[in-house]
């Protein structure tokens, strides 16, 4: 049996542990909310930009643009959204698992694709294993705002244009509640499936000054405005997922303590029951 | 008297609504004025300054990166920033004109970087526009 001391040192370490964990879920908690708001008022942005790209892309037959057609696979781009910090359960673990699956069932060669990533937790899970990654963020606060990612969305989009790959999927948690949150697959460009935002009223438009000019401001737009939609999805499912594992640990540092005053109560009645004897038979032997 | 509605859009959120009587944005092909009535209608915007006039009062937006797309008794305006005139940030739009002025000095033309900087510039020199109003 451990030694009464030694039980007594790790009860303090465990509910100075608890401690941590603790104000890391409520921190959790409350970035979270923000999350969920920021999530929000980019829904009017998303759904009125996919008003009027599928009204366009539907709207009139004779459109074309590079975007909206498939062409031949010859390289493939991925983009996968992780955290910049760990302790958030399987949040990571299991995007890049997926990833990594797919991406060795698709392809023979690290020519065959490229991976941009956001997170520092992904990015060093590709670099150790040699996948090439073509652009990353790291360092990202947990508060995006589009200017943030602007720049990586628009080289990710200006890659498709120029060639680079000829499609490109996008990977990340989908935010569905506090304690669930699904793993998401993407498929970004080129756009082949345009909703049309529930489909009411598609006015036919005016096009100043022509459908393929709009198209060409439109579409880059629309599908950098994808890339930040899924980013502001992630984070929220980010925080959700850290603020349940965070809460697991807290309850299991809960019971640890328990099981460990048991045991220490039980260690202190046994050497009290032990002394006892002791001085009792020392009595004994005097007399 | 006949208004439109007026929304602007940003992916970080909304930043204005309200009515207007006219509204005049500078698309890619010239200058729009759109008053109630108007036929619907998609254009892009260039970066510069977007005005909604109601009665006496006019409200100025600085814009960059967005369009702007038009029902009868409707105008939506879906931009990348749109900001007020009180809430530009003067010292940064400054330093970002200067540093923007500095990479077109250095950087050669017909690159991205020349057409990047010179976007900047651009966004730089509207919002100090607005602001000093």
């Amino acid at each position: 049996m451990a030694s009464l001391r030694d039980i007594k040192s790790r009860i303090t370490s465990t509910k100075k542990t608890k401690q941590i964990t603790k104000a890391m879920q409520m921190v959790s908690a409350a970035k979270l909310n923000r999350a969920e708001m920021n999530a929000k008022s980019f829904v009017p942005y998303m759904e009125k930009i996919q008003e009027v790209v599928g009204s366009i892309a539907n709207g009139s037959s004779g459109v074309r643009h590079p975007m909206l057609e498939s062409r031949e696979v010859k390289k493939t781009g991925y983009v996968v959204i992780t955290s910049d910090r760990g302790l958030a359960g399987a949040y990571n673990s299991s995007v890049l698992r997926h990833v990594y699956r797919t991406i060795n069932e698709r392809h023979n060669s690290t020519d065959e694709y490229a991976i941009i990533v956001a997170g520092k937790v992904g990015l060093s899970f590709f670099k150790k294993r040699g996948m090439p990654v073509v652009e990353s963020i790291v360092g990202l606060s947990d508060q995006p705002s589009f200017a943030d990612i602007k720049d990586i969305a628009s080289r990710t989009v200006g890659m498709f244009e120029d060639g680079a790959f000829d499609e490109l999927y996008l990977y990340y948690n989908h935010y569905v509640s506090a304690i669930q949150q699904d793993l998401t697959e993407k498929k970004l460009l080129p756009l082949t499936n345009i909703e049309t935002g529930g489909g009411k009223s598609l006015a036919s438009y005016e096009y100043e000054p022509s459908e393929e000019e709009i198209l060409e401001v439109l579409l880059p737009q629309y599908a950098e405005s994808l890339i930040y939609g899924a980013l502001l999805d992630a984070k929220a499912a980010e925080h959700a997922s850290r603020m349940t594992a965070m809460r697991s640990a807290t309850d299991n540092a809960d019971d640890l303590i328990g099981d460990l005053t048991l045991s220490y109560n039980r260690a202190r009645q046994a050497s009290i029951t032990q002394e006892l004897t002791e001085i009792v038979s020392g009595a004994a032997a005097l007399e | 008297m006949n208004t439109l509605d007026v929304s602007v859009v940003t992916p970080d959120g909304p930043v204005y609504e309200g009515e207007a009587e006219m509204v005049s944005v500078k698309g890619t092909s010239g200058e729009l004025g759109i008053l109630p009535g108007h036929i619907p209608l998609v254009a892009p915007l260039t970066i510069n300054a977007v005005r909604f006039k109601n009665g006496a009062d006019t409200h100025v937006l600085a814009v960059s990166g967005g369009f702007v797309e038009v029902r009868p008794k409707q105008v939506t305006i879906l931009a990348e920033s749109a900001e007020l005139p009180s809430d530009i940030d003067v010292e940064r739009a400054r330093a970002a004109k200067e540093r923007a002025e500095q990479r077109l000095n250095q950087a050669k033309q017909d690159n991205v970087d020349f057409k990047r900087a010179e976007l900047a510039l651009k966004r730089a020199i509207n919002r100090l526009d607005l602001a000093g109003k």
